[in-house]
């Protein structure tokens, strides 16, 4: 098959599977009585309407961003991450450690350190459980939703008895230096002169852009990735191509972790300025249905984050315009995307295929023709 | 019901079938009739359109043209269930078998009949006993599918089928994993079938069992009939050039071993499913490795590949390597076509290209800038097409869209091409047609002449007898013995496969 026809079939795929999340989210604002139509509206124009709306758009995509990227990425050699959660709000404990302690440090060192350091205590979380499962056959959902338990205790810990600001009422830590937090976009683009509606849009949005772009890379054009996705299509044929499973599934976890890390990069660093409890806000979770949606495709997984993040802003304006509808039916659209583009993408692929590439019948019992 | 009908009008009729899957045309135009009451071959190479064929008569496909005739009345195939009630069976390459419940439960498995479960499995126990008399076939019914050896679960395939009441029984490859005693208890079976009135298609590539088996044949090449002949008025070197259109070399040529220094040495080594195994493999010359399936043969390939655990002397080149993995065995010189292919030596859902460069894609020259070269990649795999005629030639096809033969000659050119110094090779032809049989011999005798060493595990006796310059046969995990090609005939294989030795089985 052409990349070409490729592409195009799962283009079609999602574009039907959109269309029926949305025939079903509509049926569903219609028994409750409001009007789906207008509903959609209003969500439309809450994400995109107006400039802030736009900016508040992009910094949710960020986090989506990295955290599908981790999730996706794990796929790739056939395990489920779904751990993004605390391995996110152990990178936020990384982010302020250097935040807090190292200060003094010019921003353009300070920074990238930030970043690696929440990288790397996300890699850290995630390790263990990649670990487990690699060498002790301890399956990696159940150890990576057990952890993040783990993690909302530490931190809670942490926050309360070790991090907390001298003389704050409340589980947090002190403001971060200016120096020592991602500048906001309307901060840079008015140094070149553009002006911009202020959001919490910031430079993380670029990083994320760029670990998109280095992630599909790493897989589709390095010896690693290529490694891992052996391992995640056929462990066997990685065993007998001289690739241990068991390196490339720790591997895998360390970076996935260390990409989920970075979501404290966009919320800690560049959003609340300090570490504050429960901050991934789900974030995690979410990033296990852009990673489903994406496909194959990094075009893919930048939108699938952009729509997980409209739906997530433009559902604030929904909730105020229309008194019928509450966070439950905007977490019941949620669901319903998820169910029919991510957890279903079989469901339209055959009838899409069926309309589209009449040669399908070539991959049907395969005998020794 | 049969009996009736006149006996001139065909069981099965195929009239001017067609069936296309996009560009490809699979099959162009077939028609042939089998004769109620027969054995009928259909023989082909990879891609004839043999399997097409079967899968349209069975209704997993829909013909664009054409009629499937079943006793004179044209049928509307399109589904297994449909194949099923006009009185067509199939048992398939890989068995369709539920392995936790018992041979009777799968048997009965969908055929709808309601009452109580004790009348139906009595009333179904009694029929089947029916059944395994008239074709000599005998399973113990209660057992469970997951104990029974492949012969015996092939035979639970065939007892679903008349279950089923089949008049007509398609078998695709029935031979393709059985020992030679299963297949002489299958090729009795069948006969017995056919002598009570059913009708038997087998699709094969073994020649040397169209010949034995079958009273008729019809041969396909490239989607059409090319022959349709008495089974009695061919032999098989007549057959295999009609296959491929041109005459075929049955016999291996090959010139006598000039064996050099010894790359792999195993002393008293030990593994799961084997013991104390020691032999060496010299430059120059093919060793082969007879038995019967599960005597610690694939084991003890897996082994020496790195990919199992092993314990005593396993050398190269005098260094011990032991406990190397296959990475490292890779590196050294090591090649290696692993007896089960899909598992092993596949990637199904990647590219073709991408399969290519499996175990070696660490290789350098397949990088540029420290990133894998797509172009590089793509010329690799076009490299490896051309030269093993791998079709289609089409780098970006996905692995599992290819026939098994040409999958197999993706993974013969993979890891002949980097002339290995060593060459492990499992079941070389599983699946694989008769002109590229031809063609592997014949690469396999070019790298031994090159003065590569070459460790062959194969359950086909003829493969062994030809292709070998040392036959070591294995049983029950251990080495009985070693038996040069030309004193090697089948009894005494036969007799060393069995346990005993070399020294008794000459006498």
């Amino acid at each position: 098959m052409t990349p070409i026809r490729s592409a195009s079939i799962e283009v079609a795929v999602v574009a039907s599977a959109l269309v029926a999340s949305f025939a079903v989210a509509g049926l569903v604002l219609a028994v409750i009585g409001a009007d789906p139509i207008e509903a959609f509206r209003i969500l439309v124009y809450g994400a995109f309407g107006y400039p802030e709306a736009i900016g508040y758009t992009l910094y949710y995509a960020t986090s989506y961003m990295f955290a599908g990227l981790a999730v996706w990425v794990a796929l790739k050699a056939g395990i489920f991450n779904i751990g993004g959660e605390g391995q996110a709000y152990l990178g936020g404990l990384g982010a302020a450690l250097v935040c807090l302690f190292f200060d003094g440090l010019p921003p353009i060192l300070l920074l990238p350190l930030a970043m690696m350091s929440a990288a790397l205590f996300g890699a850290g979380w995630a390790a263990i459980p990649g670990w487990l499962q690699a060498r002790r056959q301890t399956h990696v959902v159940v150890t990576t939703i057990m952890f993040n338990f783990i993690a909302g205790a530490l931190m809670t810990y942490l926050l309360n008895n070790w991090l907390l600001a001298p003389g704050g009422g409340s589980p947090e830590t002190r403001p971060f230096a200016p120096q020592a937090t991602m500048p906001a976009l309307h901060d840079i683009l008015a140094l070149v002169g553009i002006n911009i509606a202020h959001s919490p849009a910031n430079l993380s949005l670029l990083v994320a852009l760029i670990a998109v772009a280095c992630t599909w890379t790493f897989m589709f054009r390095t010896v690693w990735g290529y490694e891992t996705r052996v391992v995640g299509a056929n462990p066997h044929a990685a065993r007998y191509a001289g690739i241990d499973p068991g390196a490339v599934i720790v591997r895998t976890m360390l970076i996935s972790g260390a990409l989920v890390g970075l979501v404290a990069v966009n919320e800690v660093m560049g959003v609340h300025k300090r570490l504050i409890l429960d901050f991934p806000a789900g974030a995690g979770f979410v990033g296990i249905a852009v990673a489903l949606m994406a496909g194959e495709s990094a075009i893919g997984l930048v939108l699938a984050s952009l729509l997980f993040a409209a739906l997530a802003q433009g559902s604030l304006d929904l909730v105020i315009d229309m008194p019928m509808i509450n966070r439950e039916i905007v977490r019941l659209i949620q669901g319903v995307l998820i169910l029919f583009c991510g957890a279903l993408p079989s469901l339209f692929r055959k009838p899409v295929l069926r309309l589209l590439a009449p040669r399908r019948e070539i991959a049907a019992p395969a005998g020794a023709s | 019901m049969t009996d009736s009908m006149a006996p001139q009008t065909p069981a099965l009729e195929l009239v001017d079938v067609q069936k296309s899957f996009g560009a490809v045309r699979a099959v162009r135009g077939v028609s042939f009739a089998i004769t109620r009451g027969t054995i009928h071959g259909i023989v082909g190479e990879n891609g004839a359109g043999k399997s097409t064929l079967m899968n349209l008569v069975y209704g997993f496909h829909r013909a664009d043209a054409g009629e499937i005739r079943v006793d004179g009345t044209a049928r509307n195939i399109t589904s297994p269930d449909d194949a099923i009630a006009a009185g067509i069976g199939m048992v398939h390459q890989h068995y369709m078998l539920v392995e936790p419940m018992t041979v009777l439960e799968n048997i009965v498995l969908g055929t709808a009949s309601s009452g109580p479960l004790a009348r139906t499995e009595r009333d179904a126990k009694a029929k089947l006993e029916q059944l395994m008399r008239e074709t000599g076939l005998s399973l113990p019914l209660d057992a469970r599918v997951a104990d029974l050896e492949v012969g015996a679960r092939q035979q639970v395939e065939i007892l679903k089928a008349l279950f089923r009441d089949a008049q007509i029984l398609i078998l695709d490859e029935p031979t393709s994993v059985l020992t030679p005693r299963d297949t002489e208890r299958l090729f009795d079976a069948l006969r017995r079938l056919r002598d009570h009135g059913r009708t038997i298609l087998v699709i094969t590539h073994k020649l040397e069992e169209i010949t034995r088996l079958t009273d008729r044949v019809t041969v396909m090449r490239q989607g059409l009939v090319v022959g349709d002949v008495a089974t009695r008025d061919v032999n098989e070197a007549r057959l295999a050039e009609m296959m491929v259109g041109r005459p075929v070399l049955l016999r291996v040529e090959k010139g006598p071993a000039n064996p050099g220094e010894t790359v792999l040495e195993l002393t008293d080594l030990s593994g799961r499913n084997f013991a104390g195994v020691s032999f060496k493999v010299r430059r120059g010359e093919i060793v082969g490795v007879a038995g019967v399936a599960g005597n610690g043969q694939s084991e003890l390939l897996h082994a020496v590949a790195g990919l199992l655990p092993s314990s005593g002397g396993l050398a190269w080149k005098g260094e011990q390597v032991t406990r190397r993995d296959a990475a490292h065995l890779r590196a050294l010189g090591v090649a290696h076509v692993p007896e089960d292919r899909q598992r092993d030596g596949l990637v199904q859902e990647f590219p073709a290209q991408d399969t290519a460069i499996l175990g070696r894609h660490g290789d350098p020259a397949l990088r540029r800038n420290g990133l894998l070269s797509r172009r590089a990649v793509r010329a690799h795999c076009e490299d490896r097409m051309r030269r093993f005629d791998v079709r289609p030639p089409d780098p970006a096809w996905p692995t599992r869209g290819f026939s098994g033969g040409n999958q197999q000659k993706l993974v013969l050119a993979r890891e002949m091409e980097c002339n290995p110094d060593l060459l492990l090779i499992g079941q070389p032809t599983r699946g694989v047609d008769v002109g590229a049989i031809e063609f592997i011999y014949a690469r396999l005798i070019d790298l031994r002449d090159r003065g590569g060493a070459v460790l062959l595990v194969s359950s086909e006796l003829d493969q062994l007898v030809s292709l070998a310059d040392r036959i070591l046969v294995m049983s029950g995990g251990k080495l009985i013995g070693e038996v040069a090609p030309q004193d090697a005939t089948d009894e005494r294989l036969g007799l060393m496969m069995g346990g005993v030795t070399a020294q008794a089985a000459a006498a």
